[in-house]
Parts: C-alpha cells; structure tokens; sequence
C-alpha cells in the first residue's frame, strides 16, 4: 500500500501527540488519536480496494473483448458439434460396410466347409471301395463342381475383405477430426484458467493472434457443412487440377 | 514394374499404414516398411535403399510436404518417386505438392483401384 508523503507526515504528527498524550495521562485525546490513526487505515483500505476493482473490471472487459473467444462461442463449438456428427456417420459407415462384408461372407464359407464335408464323405467311400461306376461319376461331376465353386467363392471372399480392410480407413479419417476437436477443448479449457486466474487478481497473459497469409498448413479430413473454401471434392478434382499443372 | 521394389509406407495412423501395406501385398509389392512422420522416415530413406516412397501430409513432428521437401533436397534421395496418400484436399495444398515435385497424389478415403491405378501410372513414366 503505497502512501503520499503527506499522509506520512500527518501519521507521524498523530503518533507524536498520541505519545505525549499518554505520558501527560490524557487518556479521551489519546483514544481520539487512535481512532483518527485507524481512521487512515480505513481509507488507505477503501482505495485499494477501488484499484483492484478497477483492475479487475479492465481485465474482465478486455477478456470478453478477446477475438478468440468470441470465435470459440460463434464458430468454433458449432463446427465442433458438426466435426462429432461426422464422426459418427463416418464410423456408422464403416461399421455397416464391415458388418455387410461379413454377412455376405459367412455364407460362402459355410457352403464350402459344408461341401468339403460332404465330399470328404463321399471320398472316404471310394477309398475304401464302397463305391459304383455310377456313384464315382457323381463324385466325380461333384469334384469337379466344388472346385469351381471354391475358386469363385475365395475369390469374392477376398474381395469381401478387402472392403473390410478399406473401410478401416475410418479410424485415420475421423482420428484426425477428433484430434481437431480436442484442441478446441484444450483451448476453451486454456480460456477458462484464464477467467479463473482473472478472479484471483493475477495479470492476463495476451493470447496469440490468427496467422495471416496463404495457408498450406495441414487441414485434416474436409468435413462437410463445415469446412468451407477452395476444396476438392473428389480424386478426380485431384487428377484434373494436377493434370492442369502439367502432370 | 519390380514387384520386389522396397517402399516406405509413412502414415501416422497405424492402422492407415496396415491398410495401404495389404492393399500393397494384394498387388503384388511384399517389400515394404513403415514410418510414423517424417522425422522417422527421413533416416530410413538415407539408409535404406528405398525405390518408392507413399507418404500422409498431416503428421505430427516432420509433416509429408516437409518430408517430401527434403528428399527432392537431397541428392542421393531425390530420385524416389513419392505418392501422396492424404486427407488434406485444399486446392492450395495439391499445388504445393506438385510444386514441391510430388509424383502422385491420391486423397483419402480412396479405393483399392485409385492406388493401383496411381502406383501404375508413376512407374510408367518412370519407365519412360
């Protein structure tokens, strides 16, 4: 608390006749001294007390006056929210395509492990010389069948994977989108120590302004409805814009 | 085409990496090997004899453009044809990449036959 060096001149004139007061035994005055003494206290209290009130209510006004934090509340939660929506339909796509794969796979391999079956059967009986001419030439046209079978079955298998492999794509893809949502979080968390600090009395740090210029920096996945601006849409956007710079 | 050609496969996401190292494996290309971000993969690639590089773009610590920078600095690297593989889809970004003599670029999500389609077409101008 810092004071003039009128008040300290005043203080020390109050504290010399408090003392010659009380050694002359003139107890009301001294009592009346002392009361004029905590007198200055009060006050010196009271406009402390205005500072920090003033400091606060800047601090405050410049806080709500941060660009950045008008940005989060206008644009950046909406975005946030719809960045969410997109990850649950991108892992309800891939989920789908993954369960479709799936579903159209067990029964291809269930008819080869039934026909498998059935024929090891069949082959057993012919080992063991149980069978006609006319049941081998069954056996025969059967074997024949199943391998065809087999091949177009493994076939359509693998390409049943291979969806299931691709639609894994996902976890990169909506990975990337969550990892943006969550440096939304950490700065609206950054924002919110802020405020507290602010409640505490201790000074506002200046927060870091947008950079300016042509922006390559990397992006993430183009979510729809949010991502705005100069976007292919497509791998064929791609190969014509490269095809126009000569590629 | 060498089939048996070794390619850097460099993705932060894993399971990105495992999912282009099958489709790979599909098309016949078995040599392959794996890298999180450019910081890991730049001393890989000085080391390691590589004749095919596919990198993402947005990577923590070294990014793909970064990546693909300093093989096109480099003059023992210089020569490795790169593909893109990468979600990044602004208009400004292709052309930085092309300009940066990026050899292919495919965004993501893509299909099986885009990356065959794109491998193909690098090595025959290689070829050529």
């Amino acid at each position: 608390m810092a004071e003039s060096p009128d008040q300290a001149k005043e203080q020390l004139l109050l504290a010399r006749s408090l003392v010659s007061h009380l050694e002359s035994g003139n107890e009301d005055e001294a009592v009346s001294v002392i009361a004029e003494l905590a007198g200055f206290r009060d006050s010196m209290l009271f406009q402390e007390i205005g500072r920090l009130t003033r400091e606060l209510h800047d601090s405050i006004n410049g806080f709500v006056m941060d660009a950045r934090l008008a940005d989060i509340a206008q644009t950046d939660m909406p975005d946030a929210a719809e960045r969410l929506r997109y990850v649950i339909a991108t892992t309800e796509q891939a989920a789908n395509t993954t369960l479709g794969a799936v579903e159209d796979s067990l029964p291809l391999a269930d008819s080869l492990r039934s026909d498998a079956r059935h024929l090891a059967e069949q082959w057993a009986r012919f080992n063991s010389r149980q069978l006609s001419v006319d049941d081998f030439r069954e056996l025969s046209a059967e074997l024949s069948h199943f391998l065809s079978v087999t091949e177009s079955n493994s076939e359509a298998l693998h390409g049943k994977l291979s969806e299931v492999l691709l639609a894994q794509g996902y976890q990169d893809i909506t990975g990337q989108v969550i990892r943006k949502v969550i440096a939304l979080v950490d700065d609206v968390e950054g924002k919110l120590v802020e405020l507290v600090r602010l409640s505490g009395h201790r000074s506002r740090t200046a927060g870091d302004g947008p950079a300016e210029g042509r922006d390559v920096s990397p992006q993430g996945p183009v979510v729809p409805g949010v991502d705005k601006g100069d976007v292919v849409n497509c791998q064929d956007d791609v190969d014509d814009l490269l095809s126009s710079l000569g590629f | 085409m060498n089939k048996n050609m070794k390619i850097l496969i460099v993705d932060d996401f894993s399971t990105m990496r495992r999912i282009i190292k099958n489709l790979l494996r599909d098309l016949g290309f078995t040599n392959t090997q794996e890298a999180d971000d450019g910081t890991t993969a730049l001393p890989l690639l000085q080391s390691g004899n590589f004749d095919f590089l596919i990198t993402d773009w947005n990577m923590p610590g070294m990014q793909g453009i970064d990546l693909l920078k300093a093989v096109r600095a480099d003059d023992k690297l210089k020569g490795i044809p790169v593909l893109m593989v990468t979600a990044e889809s602004k208009r400004d970004q292709i052309v930085e990449a092309a300009q940066a003599g990026v050899n292919g670029y495919v965004v993501k999500p893509f299909t099986a036959g885009t990356l065959e389609e794109k491998i193909n077409k690098i090595f025959e101008r290689v070829a050529a």
